[in-house]
């Protein structure tokens, strides 16, 4: 058995351990007060958005996330894994951690082509399917509007290429059953693909965001305030009016980019 | 008391690591803190004021910084004995990669940069291959792909390496770390701590003054571009 649910034949054999819940557990705000919570638990294919004002502890959260905090870091929360502590290697060997964190601060460093950096991932993965760095610059390539090709260096990719190409790797070669993605909404990339792609791969979706389309496409909103989790929304069917209407409008703009970049005079927002 | 080494390039995070070490045992255990770098250093003093423990620098100038490091090493351990530390922290300037200047009887932790390039570990594996501990900083910038590598080839130096990743400024990962400390054995007998590595070549004539170029003007320890063994005892 894989994780949540096993789309590379690899898995079978690297990952013996099926991730059914995360669960968190509360910790203490700024001021030493325990969190607003009884616990949060998370499942493949859930769509949660982190929000609230710069400096209330969205990162912190993530990170807690990212490393199974277990009361040992600022915040004192505890993350747990199908009910238990997480395994000391799903934290320290990047290879087996179930949790792929993209910030706008994730760089690709390496000046290789996007093939040969794609295929320096694979090889130190061990995965056998000759067509994997291909079908990740494909999918890559559903995410953003400037297509990215294989021969082209990764420092001359775009912030949203770079972007769409790590959700990409997340997804294909990593095989993370959770994504973080940390305020990366602002580059240039189809939100509404990314979401829906991680959905159908059964991907467990963490955003920290102040971004209107993707903070109502996730189902569950987590609010930060003081360093801590102030409440949790479930908005349900609540808001599906405003998010028909930020979705059109979101469409509208991504349109008018596409037109801006093809060189064309806009002359209206709403072409018919 | 323990005795702890760090090593690593400059500006691959050491300070952060001590930092975080120092305030993690801070109102638990004592820290006190040797810094040895060549012509200038600052971590001294930063550390003195923001944690007031007891502090020491040693400039090495014209001689090796790692060699230096063991000159003093026993003087330094009597000078935080009498400081009534519990945890003795030894940062090394981390500029020659042909050294490493970890001894016996303390825990060698290495600090590397996950930003220097997924070559930089082959580079640096003096540095790497007598370490107890190898920890990289910045994680939090690079690609999963990137990360992956690094640590691989870190492997390839040392196999049985304990590596920790961090962000050393929110400190994040380094529980395991803290662990290693926790997990060191005290000083049982400073007379016989010695330097773990095998020190290079002694002294050749570009040592002694001889500033002519090309091998020609020199002798006893030569080489010439082509045709010459590749020396190297490493560790």
């Amino acid at each position: 058995m894989a994780y949540f649910k096993r789309h590379h034949t690899h898995y079978y054999h690297m990952q013996p351990r099926t991730i059914e819940e995360i669960t968190i557990l509360p910790g203490r705000n700024r001021n030493e007060n325990t969190e607003n919570f009884s616990s949060i638990a998370i499942h493949p294919g859930d769509t949660i958005s982190i929000v609230g004002p710069t400096g209330s502890g969205k990162s912190a959260l993530v990170n807690d996330i990212e490393i199974f905090a277990h009361g040992d870091t600022v915040t004192g929360r505890t993350i747990l894994v199908n009910g238990e502590q997480a395994p000391e290697d799903f934290v320290r060997d990047p290879a087996k951690k179930p949790v792929a964190l993209i910030t706008q601060n994730t760089k690709c460093l390496a000046d290789m082509a996007v093939e040969d950096f794609l295929g320096m991932h694979v090889r130190s993965r061990k995965i056998d399917d000759d067509r994997i760095v291909e079908k990740t610059i494909t999918l890559a390539n559903e995410f953003t509007g400037e297509k990215i090709r294989p021969g082209v260096r990764m420092t001359s990719l775009s912030g949203g290429q770079t972007r769409s190409l790590m959700v990409a790797d997340a997804i294909m070669v990593s095989d993370a059953p959770i994504i973080l993605l940390d305020e990366v909404e602002n580059a240039g990339i189809f939100k509404e693909k990314v979401i829906e792609c991680l959905k159908m791969h059964h991907k467990a979706l963490i955003f920290v965001t102040h971004d209107p389309v993707v903070s109502l496409l996730s189902a569950k909103r987590i609010v930060m305030k003081n360093g801590a989790v102030e409440r949790i929304l479930e908005p349900g069917d609540e808001e599906n009016e405003a998010l028909a209407e930020i979705i059109r409008m979101d469409q509208t703009l991504c349109r008018m980019r596409e037109l801006i970049r093809a060189g064309e005079i806009v002359r209206s927002v709403n072409p018919v | 008391m323990k005795l702890i080494v760090i090593a690593g390039p400059p500006s691959a995070g050491k300070t952060a690591i001590v930092k975080q070490v120092i305030r993690k045992y801070s109102g638990e255990k004592r820290c006190a803190y040797l810094k040895i770098d060549v012509v200038r250093a600052f971590e001294d003093e930063e550390l003195a004021a923001e944690f007031v423990i007891p502090t020491k620098k040693v400039y090495s100038g014209d001689v090796c910084p790692d060699h230096v490091g063991i000159l003093v090493m026993k003087d330094a351990i009597d000078w935080a004995e009498s400081e009534g530390a519990d945890i003795f922290i030894v940062e090394s300037a981390g500029l020659c990669l042909r050294c490493s200047p970890y001894t016996t009887q303390s825990l060698g932790i290495v600090v590397l940069s996950a930003i220097s390039g997924v070559n930089t570990p082959l580079k640096m594996s003096a540095m790497l291959a007598l370490s107890d501990v190898a920890v990289v900083t910045r994680t939090d910038l690079v690609s999963q792909a990137e990360k992956e590598v690094f640590r691989e080839k870190i492997r390839e130096v040392n196999e049985g390496l304990d590596i920790i990743e961090t962000n050393a400024i929110q400190g994040t990962g380094l529980r395991y770390l803290f662990r290693a400390i926790d997990d060191q054995d005290e000083i049982s007998d400073p007379e016989k701590i010695v330097l773990k590595g095998a020190p290079p070549l002694g002294v050749c004539t570009i040592c002694v003054g001889k500033k002519e170029i090309g091998w020609q003007n020199h002798f006893g320890v030569i080489r010439k571009l082509e045709g010459a063994d590749f020396l190297f005892r490493g560790d």
